[in-house]
């Protein structure tokens, strides 16, 4: 199955799913009511957009030296930096962490860069007990499934799946399917686990270079016992995240909430700058940051497609995606979903690999209007359409360039430029093409599996033009 | 891994983007009056499951007195700074108090397994979106606000400042963070089962503030 038909294949296994559907078209209803009453006001909203855009800009105008800065930081504060360029890579180096300090359990806060990099297959191959602690997270982690949503990852489930799950693997536990007292039994099997855990491993939503601060954004608690109760805290996180300065987090910290959750503020907000300090009682040991490349820096070589990596996360753009709504994340196959995972993905992993993800939209432009830091997402699908059937091969082009070109299309294309650039072959086609409208196909494989097909008029525009006396084309 | 290091900052610097344009910033909000920032504290707070009570400066032992044995918060977590010496002397009846004066590793079990709640002093609360502040410290470790399951957070009323800017801006933040710094916006709550909020899931189940005037 080449990967155009796995997309379909696994679109059509959610088109087919009348729950999936209905849990995600519920969620996603709620989600863009809730957000868009954190935004009463639209100049201010466009003017806070404005701002994160901007802080996000300055970012990567500087990365490499904020990325120096931020690690001079960092281990001045006594936090110890590594870095990855591949997923593997950064397996690897958390694996090594872990065994230097004999470490056999582990508890996780929620990490997208570690669904990235596969981390928790990687290290219960090596013998290492690895606990999801956001409740989402743990819930698929029962259930064997990746995240459906970069902020709601177990949105496509509902309470009876969820206390399914419970029943089988917490066989101990009171059956219920109430979700204040499922939420009460996570909170039970999983206090334990951060009481006994030997090492935390989270993620960063924003690394600050000016201080050296790692920040994490979440409701739960789970995020702070992570990083606070075992003795050992690993952080991971994706090269873009750094900011300059301290003054650029309140803002971006107040659109994300808003345009994630439409909370004002999430329940907490963690700013880490050091291991645990002498005299201090709590708090880990060792504090280790873990930045991974993995085809991040390569999105650079292209001034436009660079507006990728300014994403914050929040899942707005899949939130009003019409498509996302409809066929849920895991119709995408890939760690991001959504518009940002159509625009993100085909660079990071090739359009050769998931370039099929761009025909995963309709150019509505929900999207691009949502995001808080005002990602041209419909620009870029466009984009990386043109890439993935362009011929030409340039040396620092999106990975996969091309692939998806075929003959019989691309020869298609070049006719009908040809047709239309050429006057007297423009004329002679419509010509044609009107006089002989009955033989055109009714049958157009897939699209006309859901519409007629289109015919062309009995007269064309410029014949009924020069008809109603206009005489220059 | 320096290599990698090496790799990556090397490919960074090959591209520098040819344009990056700034920005403007949002216009500059109504300044809240005191009272006002307390109002709005406390409405986001209750917006968000907090209990806030406005209490005498001297009033917040007596408020515990009363509060404590009728909620059945019977063993109590306190600091060893000044907080928790005022809890000592006034040796609530039927309040067994615990300080934190041990490392964690000593006190773990009892931490997670038989404590009702925490008092704690905070450094300044944020109007705006109902945040108290925290910098735990030797006295007021970090997991005294998050293990137990009330958390109770005494708030001088003059140190709800309007905005999270402003705190970062007046108590020069960027000049040097401590260990951990917090921003606490109700109790501990998730919505990943159906996108329905349940509070009380890792975290505290209650956050209970008292405005001290």
């Amino acid at each position: 199955m080449n990967q155009q038909q796995a997309l379909h294949h696994r679109i059509d296994k959610a088109l087919n799913n009348p729950q999936l559907r209905r849990n995600f078209r519920t969620a996603m209803d709620g989600i863009r009511e809730r957000r868009a009453d954190q935004f009463p006001d639209d100049s201010k909203l466009q003017a806070l957009r404005e701002q994160a855009r901007a802080i996000r800009n300055n970012a990567l105008g500087r990365q490499a030296e904020l990325l120096e800065r931020l690690e001079a930081k960092l281990i001045s504060n006594g936090i110890q930096v590594h870095w990855a360029e591949t997923p593997e890579q950064a397996n690897a180096l958390i694996h090594k962490i872990l065994h230097t300090a004999n470490a056999h359990s582990v508890v996780k806060g929620k990490s997208m860069v570690s669904e990235e990099t596969e981390l928790n297959d990687y290290l219960e191959e090596r013998g290492i007990e690895v606990i999801e602690s956001d409740l989402g997270e743990y819930i698929l982690q029962m259930a064997k499934e990746p995240p459906s949503h970069i902020v709601a990852p177990a949105i496509h489930k509902n309470r009876f799946e969820v206390a399914d799950l419970f029943r089988e693997f917490h066989p101990d536990q009171p059956y219920t399917d109430d979700i204040d007292e499922l939420t009460g039994t996570a909170r039970r099997v999983l206090r334990e686990k951060f009481a006994n855990a030997d090492a935390g491993i989270s993620g960063v939503n924003f690394a600050v270079a000016e201080t050296g601060t790692l920040c994490l954004v979440e409701n739960e608690g789970n995020g702070r016992l992570s990083t606070t109760a075992p003795r050992i805290h690993i952080a991971i996180t994706g090269i873009e995240k750094v900011v300059e300065k301290l003054a650029d987090v309140p803002p971006l910290l107040d659109i994300l909430t808003k345009s994630a959750t439409g909370q004002p503020i999430t329940t907490y907000f963690n700013m880490i700058s050091r291991p645990r300090q002498p005299g201090e009682k709590d708090g880990p040991e060792q504090v280790h940051l873990v930045l991974l490349d993995n085809g991040r820096s390569r999105i650079r070589y292209d001034d436009e497609l660079l507006d990728t990596l300014r994403c914050i996360r929040c899942g707005a753009c899949m939130n009003h995606c019409p498509v996302y709504v409809h066929v849920g994340g895991h119709a995408y196959g890939t760690t991001y979903p959504g518009p940002i995972g159509v625009v993100l993905e085909p660079q990071r992993l090739g359009i050769d690999q998931v370039g099929s993800l761009t025909s995963a939209c309709s150019l509505c432009g929900a999207c691009g209007e949502v995001c808080p830091v005002k990602i041209p997402l419909p620009k870029l699908i466009n984009r990386l359409r043109a890439e993935a059937v362009d011929a030409k091969r340039e040396a620092d082009s999106v990975p996969g360039q091309g692939s998806l070109r075929t003959p019989g299309e691309a020869m298609a294309w070049k006719v009908w430029s040809g047709i239309y650039g050429t006057p007297r072959l423009y004329r002679t086609f419509t010509w044609l093409a009107t006089r002989l409208r009955r033989l055109a196909p009714s049958r157009l494989k897939p699209w006309t599996q859901y519409r007629s097909a289109p015919k062309p008029a009995a007269h064309s525009l410029a014949e009924l033009a020069r008809q109603e006396g206009f005489d220059h084309e | 891994m320096s290599e990698a290091r090496e790799n990556i900052l090397r490919r960074l610097r090959r591209n520098k983007p040819s344009t990056m344009p700034s920005g403007s910033s949002p216009p500059p909000q109504e300044a809240l009056s005191r009272e006002q920032r307390i109002q709005k504290f406390t409405a986001r707070q209750q917006a968000v499951h907090g209990e806030v009570h406005r209490v005498g400066e001297q009033q917040w032992i007596n408020w515990l007195a009363v509060e404590l044995p009728k909620r059945g918060l019977l063993r109590v977590l306190c600091g060893t700074g000044a907080i928790g010496r005022e809890l000592q002397q006034a040796a609530i009846r039927g309040v067994s108090l615990s300080s934190y004066e041990q490392p964690v590793e000593q006190c773990k079990a009892e931490l997670f397994a038989s404590i009702d709640a925490a008092v704690t002093g905070v450094r300044c609360a944020i109007a705006e979106t109902g945040s108290l502040v925290l910098w735990p410290d030797t006295d007021e470790p970090r997991l005294m606000s998050l293990v137990p399951p009330v958390h109770i957070a005494l708030l001088p009323a003059a140190a709800i400042h309007q905005r999270f800017e402003e705190v970062i801006e007046k108590e020069g933040w960027a000049g040097g963070m401590p260990t951990n710094a917090l921003l606490i916006s109700g109790p501990s709550k998730t919505a990943d089962i159906e996108q329905t909020l349940a509070y009380g899931i890792h975290g505290p189940k209650q956050l209970i503030t008292l405005i001290l005037e």
